[in-house]
């Protein structure tokens, strides 16, 4: 079996003091390992998003263990969880946080500049991943002028543009109509799997079930289930995008 | 990319670019002006003892500058001075503001100086007519051809009164500006004397030329030693006592420096309140920054970037105004002066107000909680 990329110990997250504290995550225990897309669903509420932070060291748990590559967080500085995210996760969001005075290549450029990646090598590779996700055509565009789709795709490549073991996604699909969903999900599935990296992605869309190699589900803060999926890359959406992709390029 | 990225966030809110940069040259353009005025009124403070050819300067006691040094020495000043070691040659000088009539009625203050130019201490520089033989001519002097509308003349040959004494113009200088506004008019030192009423044997000052290989310090402490109630300065000393007496204890000075400190505090504010409402704006991508594992001191050089962006264009653009009002300046009586060492100073100077101003906004930073990209 191949040893888990991250993974945290009964982890509780408080959130708020006093009268007005909840207790968002009440000793979850989550383990991913390379090669899998991984969809972590749950109803809102339901401490999706926080163990997502936590898991990816921008929040830090009231208790319990989280282990990056081995490197166990507790008690690291502000400045060196961002050292680790740097070294290890990449990060897609709901709303893509893309910079919106920064071309697709330069919103990717920028994340390698970030981990010390500069110059000429950098902007190769920061074409090279937009290549890899179907937007070679649109290198100089400015977000305001791309879709939702394709934003979310240079969200994706700036993600994997430092070549991350593990990539975190927060409702990836949520803000896309549905061939886009299907398109970024695709996209997921192929980075775990041909990239071989660890992909989480938060969701409560019934849509990106077909993508998962194994889905994890939570209620009220805590992990209420877990079941594997066979089909993974083999879903009919994936060749169907690698097929366009191919055709693009 | 922190450039670019920087470059972007100013560029990106033309409106807000534009008050930015007119905080920067407003500040600019006043520090500018105000210390231009302030090196402009040195240098008509000082010209005289600049142009000086003179190692040491004997004063009467507590003289506070050179127009206000009474007609006190005598010759036997001189005579104590030229008896010690090391003195070449002791050079009298007349020195007092004195009453000008106008030849169309109504009267101003000058300040007549007088000079034996032979004697190569002090002689009338920059003249554009005449020479310094017309000024020996009978009643002649000469007058700066910027003071004319003030002086009530229109040039060369036309008449005057000063004090008791008809005088005429005989020879012109070209902007001699005086501190006091009381314009400088040379005439040799015996018919200075004869104008202001003063003994023949008096004098303001003595100039003391060394000899070759002298020990200024020394020779100044000989000379002190022996002449009683009157004080011997080094030409520097002369210069900063003067430049006290007309800028500091007026207030002259200070009212100067007071404006261009308020220049840099309201630079620096508007600047500061532009910076920190762009990074607020920006707020979002500096915590995607932060997520995507960016350490705090590239967030902040994003920001120095952009207060130092905003510094470079808002420098050139106030450097140009000020320049643009120095020439127009040229003819006043007050003329500002721009010098390398100042417009290097006032790049500093903006680059800090800029680095300061930065402050607010990456106080802000600081504190960003980079969980805020999940929640858009």
């Amino acid at each position: 079996m191949t040893s888990p990329v991250l993974e945290c110990e009964n982890v509780v997250k408080e959130l708020g003091k006093g009268a007005g504290m909840v207790v968002a995550l009440k000793g979850v225990d989550l383990a991913l390992v390379q090669g899998e897309l991984t969809l972590l669903m749950g109803p809102s509420g339901s401490g999706k998003t926080t163990l997502l932070s936590i898991l990816g060291c921008i929040l830090t748990p009231t208790s319990g263990t989280v282990r990056i590559g081995g490197i166990t967080t507790n008690g690291l500085k502000p400045e060196e969880l961002a050292s680790l995210r740097r070294k290890h996760i990449g990060f897609i969001f709901q709303s893509y946080n893309l910079f919106p005075t920064l071309t697709a290549l330069e919103n990717v450029r920028i994340a390698l500049d970030v981990i010390g990646r500069k110059g000429y090598p950098a902007a190769q590779r920061a074409e090279e991943v937009l290549r890899e996700v179907g937007l070679g055509g649109r290198l100089q565009n400015y977000p305001a002028n791309l879709s939702g789709g394709e934003q979310q795709r240079v969200a994706v490549a700036r993600a994997i543009a430092s070549s991350p073991s593990i990539v975190l996604a927060d409702e990836p699909t949520a803000a896309l109509d549905g061939e886009n969903g299907h398109a970024v999900m695709a996209l997921l599935a192929r980075i775990a799997k041909e990239q071989n990296r660890s992909v989480l992605a938060v969701t409560h869309d019934p849509r990106t079930l077909g993508y998962a190699d194994r889905v994890v589900r939570i209620e009220d803060g805590k992990i209420v289930g877990e079941e594997r999926r066979p089909q993974g890359l083999d879903a009919p959406e994936i060749t169907d995008l690698t097929k366009r992709r191919k055709a693009h390029a | 990319m922190i450039l670019t990225l920087a470059f972007r966030n100013l560029f990106h809110d033309r409106i807000r670019l534009a008050v930015t940069l007119v905080g920067i040259l407003f500040s600019i353009v006043l520090v500018a002006i105000q210390l231009g005025m302030y090196l402009g009124s040195s240098k008509m403070i000082t010209a005289m003892i600049e142009k000086s050819n003179s190692d040491l300067w004997i004063t009467t006691f507590g003289a506070k500058s050179f127009e206000e040094g009474g007609i006190l020495l005598t010759s036997r000043e001189r005579h104590q001075a030229l008896a010690t070691p090391g003195v070449k040659a002791v050079i009298p000088l007349v020195v007092a503001f004195a009453e000008w009539r106008k030849p169309g009625g109504g009267s101003t203050r000058v300040v007549l100086v007088g000079t034996d130019a032979e004697d190569g201490a002090l002689e009338p520089w920059a003249l554009v007519a005449g020479d310094w033989e017309d000024i020996k001519s009978p009643d002649a002097i000469s007058a700066d051809d910027t003071y004319f509308r003030e002086l009530g003349i229109e040039g060369l040959n036309d008449t005057a009164q000063i004090a008791n004494g008809r005088v005429k113009v005989k020879a012109l200088t070209h902007r001699i500006r005086s501190f006091t506004q009381s314009p400088y008019v040379f005439t040799t030192l015996t018919r200075a004397r004869n104008l202001l009423g003063a003994d023949s044997d008096k004098a303001t000052f003595y100039l003391v030329q060394l000899e070759p290989g002298a020990n200024a310090e020394a020779v100044r402490q000989e000379l002190t030693a022996r002449i009683d109630g009157a004080e011997v300065l080094t030409k520097a000393e002369f210069r900063d006592r003067s430049l006290r007496q007309w800028l500091f204890r007026t207030g002259a000075g200070l009212a100067l420096i007071g404006g261009a400190l308020l220049g840099i505090m309201v630079g620096t504010v508007i600047v500061a309140q532009t910076l920190y409402s762009s990074t607020k704006d920006h707020l979002n991508e500096f915590a995607t920054l932060r997520a995507l594992g960016s350490s705090s001191g590239y967030i902040y050089r994003v920001i120095l970037a952009q207060a130092g962006l905003s510094a470079v264009i808002g420098y050139l653009l106030g450097i140009l105004i000020s320049l643009g009002i120095l020439y127009l300046s040229r003819n006043t009586p007050l003329p500002l002066v721009m010098t390398p060492g100042l417009a290097a100073s006032l790049f500093g100077l903006t680059l800090f107000m800029s680095a300061i101003s930065a402050i607010s906004a990456i106080i802000k930073v600081t504190k960003i909680d980079p969980a805020m990209v999940f929640n858009r």
